[in-house]
Order: structure tokens, then C-alpha cells, then sequence
């Protein structure tokens, strides 16, 4: 193997254009994601709070704290990073994704719930 | 090559962004607007399945067909994968080969482990007749997560290229350019299924 050969890139290797990352950002956000995981399991499958609007708030508001998680820790987002190009990008999709789902459902509910024949009206049809 | 002239321009404080252009910070901005693209992929799934996920055609809801157990492994598998995969990482920028092949073996491990898991639970599904023909609810189901699954099967199949062409020439740098990008696929599976396991399938068994 080459192993031996490649000892010499030790101190060299500085060229990768990309955010050092360290054990100990790893493994905060490693403690972090594993901890809102298991919160969010722990809020579902314990059946915790009484109203499931609730659990489901509290769950989606956790999930986007661990998304964040991972942004920063695993996928070493920041502001810097390749002149903040990557960073406009990701904002940009952020707007696409809200605009896409927020949107979707708003108006698939209301096409819903103008569509839906009640058991009243249809009583009423000839 | 240009690598020493790259080499002893960041041995002093960073200046390089000043120069013109680095050409493997092209090909990681090109990937992260490719697994941009990807995300956008995914909202339109994910909001298919918002629009869907309760058109139930008669059959069965979210609440009698998903086991949380079983998704909380996976869900643990795929997280554990994500850190043994920065271990990689680590090994990498300590140039340590052996060591990066043995952590992205333990990665691929984990990944595989839950594309089983995955199967495993698909197949359960269709077996009860819950199929991805049985209502629109289990079409948007199959159509999300199987595309999440086929992500990782295929970070699967990359990270076994990468483990060979690792194995024949070392930590080069282009090797350490296509560990990099694997490693921000990889990561970015992970934080859709975040999305995946609250949307779906917690928020599935709540009603």
C-alpha cells in the first residue's frame, strides 16, 4: 500500500479550499442531532402532550433545528464559505422550497375544500 | 502541477481568493448548487405528499402501516453513517489512508444497513397491500422515500468507487476533492431525512 508514501502529504494538505473540520464540531453536532432526535421520537411515541397539534408543532420546530444541526456542524455552512456563494445558494432554495410547499398546500387545501360536496348539499342536488 | 503553487500561497494567511480562480473550490460550489437542485426535488415531493398525505382511498392511514421502532433504528443508522463519515473526513486531513478506507467501509456499512431496513419495510407494506398502488397517500409514500432511498443507494455505490480508487492511488487530490463531495451528498441525505422522519412518518402516526 501507499500508506507510508502518503505521510508526507501530512502538513500539506492545507489546499482543499474547504472549512477545517474538527473532531470536536463533529461531535457536538453529532450529541446535538442524536439528542433532538430522540426528542422527537421520545414526543410521538410517548404520546407527551394531550393535543396532537401540539406534538406536531413542537416536532416540526425540532426537525428545523436539527436540519440547522447539520447544516452547521456536518455540512460546515457559514457565511464565508467560497465568498458566501454557497451560502446565497442555499438561501435562494430556502426561498424556492417555502414558496413550493407553503404554497402547494395552501392552495390544494382550498381547491379541497371548495371541491368537497358536503352530505347537505348533496341532499340538495336534483 | 499547480498544487505546489496552491501549496505555497495558503502556507500564508488565506490569501489565495484574491487570485483569479481555485479550481477545486469550482467543483465544490458546483456540487453544493447541484445538491441545491436535489433539495428543490425533494420540496416537490415532500409537498406532493403534503398535498396527498391523507387521501386515504379507503385504505390504510399512516397510523396503522408505520413502525416507529423500526424507523428510529434507521433513523439512528443513517445519523451514526453521518459521523462516521466525518471520522473519514478527519482521517483524511491527518492523510492517514488507512484509516479513511476503514471509515468509509463502517459508513457504507451503516448505509447499507439502512437501505435493508428500507427494503425490508417496503416490502412489509406491499405484503399487507399497501402498496404504492393502494391510494394516493402510499403513491406520494413510495414516491418520497423511495427517491430518498435511491439517493443513498447510490451515495452507496460512489463511496465503494471512491473506496477502490482510494485503495489505487491514495489521497490525492483529486481523491480528496471526490471525498469532499461525497461527503456533502451524504450529509445532505441525512438532513432530508430529518424531513422524511418528521414529516412522514412522525407526523403520520400522530392522527
Amino acid at each position: 500500500m501507499s500508506a507510508h508514501v502518503e505521510t508526507h502529504q501530512v502538513d500539506d494538505d492545507h489546499d482543499s479550499g474547504a472549512p477545517h473540520s474538527t473532531l470536536k464540531g463533529y461531535l457536538t453536532g453529532f450529541v446535538l442531532a442524536a439528542i433532538l432526535t430522540a426528542l422527537s421520537f421520545w414526543l410521538v411515541m410517548g404520546k407527551v402532550f394531550d393535543s396532537s397539534t401540539t406534538t406536531a408543532i413542537v416536532i416540526l420546530a425540532v426537525g428545523v433545528v436539527q436540519i440547522v444541526v447539520h447544516m452547521v456542524y456536518f455540512l460546515h455552512m457559514n457565511g464565508k464559505a467560497e465568498g458566501g456563494w454557497t451560502m446565497l445558494a442555499l438561501l435562494f432554495t430556502l426561498v424556492l422550497v417555502v414558496i413550493t410547499l407553503s404554497g402547494s398546500l395552501w392552495v390544494m387545501y382550498h381547491l379541497n375544500h371548495n371541491m368537497m360536496p358536503s352530505v347537505h348539499d348533496m341532499r340538495n342536488m336534483p | 502541477m499547480t498544487t505546489t503553487a496552491i501549496n505555497t500561497a495558503s502556507s500564508s494567511p488565506r490569501y489565495y481568493l484574491t487570485e483569479a480562480h481555485h479550481p477545486q473550490n469550482g467543483t465544490l460550489l458546483g456540487f453544493w448548487l447541484y445538491l441545491m437542485s436535489d433539495c428543490l426535488l425533494f420540496a416537490a415531493l415532500f409537498a406532493v405528499y403534503g398535498v396527498l398525505g391523507r387521501n386515504y382511498a379507503a385504505g390504510p392511514a399512516g397510523a396503522e402501516l408505520f413502525n416507529l421502532p423500526l424507523v428510529a433504528v434507521n433513523t439512528s443508522l443513517l445519523l451514526l453513517s453521518s459521523i462516521t463519515y466525518g471520522f473519514a473526513m478527519l482521517e483524511m486531513q491527518h492523510g492517514k489512508l488507512k484509516a479513511v478506507i476503514m471509515w468509509l467501509a463502517v459508513t457504507g456499512l451503516l448505509g447499507a444497513g439502512f437501505i435493508g431496513l428500507e427494503l425490508y419495510e417496503f416490502h412489509h407494506l406491499v405484503q399487507e397491500g399497501a402498496g404504492p398502488q393502494r391510494s394516493a397517500f402510499l403513491s406520494a409514500f413510495f414516491a418520497l422515500v423511495g427517491t430518498h432511498g435511491l439517493h443513498v443507494s447510490f451515495g452507496i455505490v460512489w463511496l465503494i468507487t471512491l473506496m477502490f480508487q482510494l485503495g489505487q492511488r491514495g489521497l490525492v487530490p483529486e481523491n480528496k476533492r471526490r471525498l469532499m463531495c461525497l461527503s456533502m451528498f451524504w450529509h445532505f441525505l441525512d438532513v432530508v431525512w430529518i424531513g422524511v422522519f418528521t414529516f412522514v412518518y412522525l407526523m403520520g402516526v400522530l392522527r
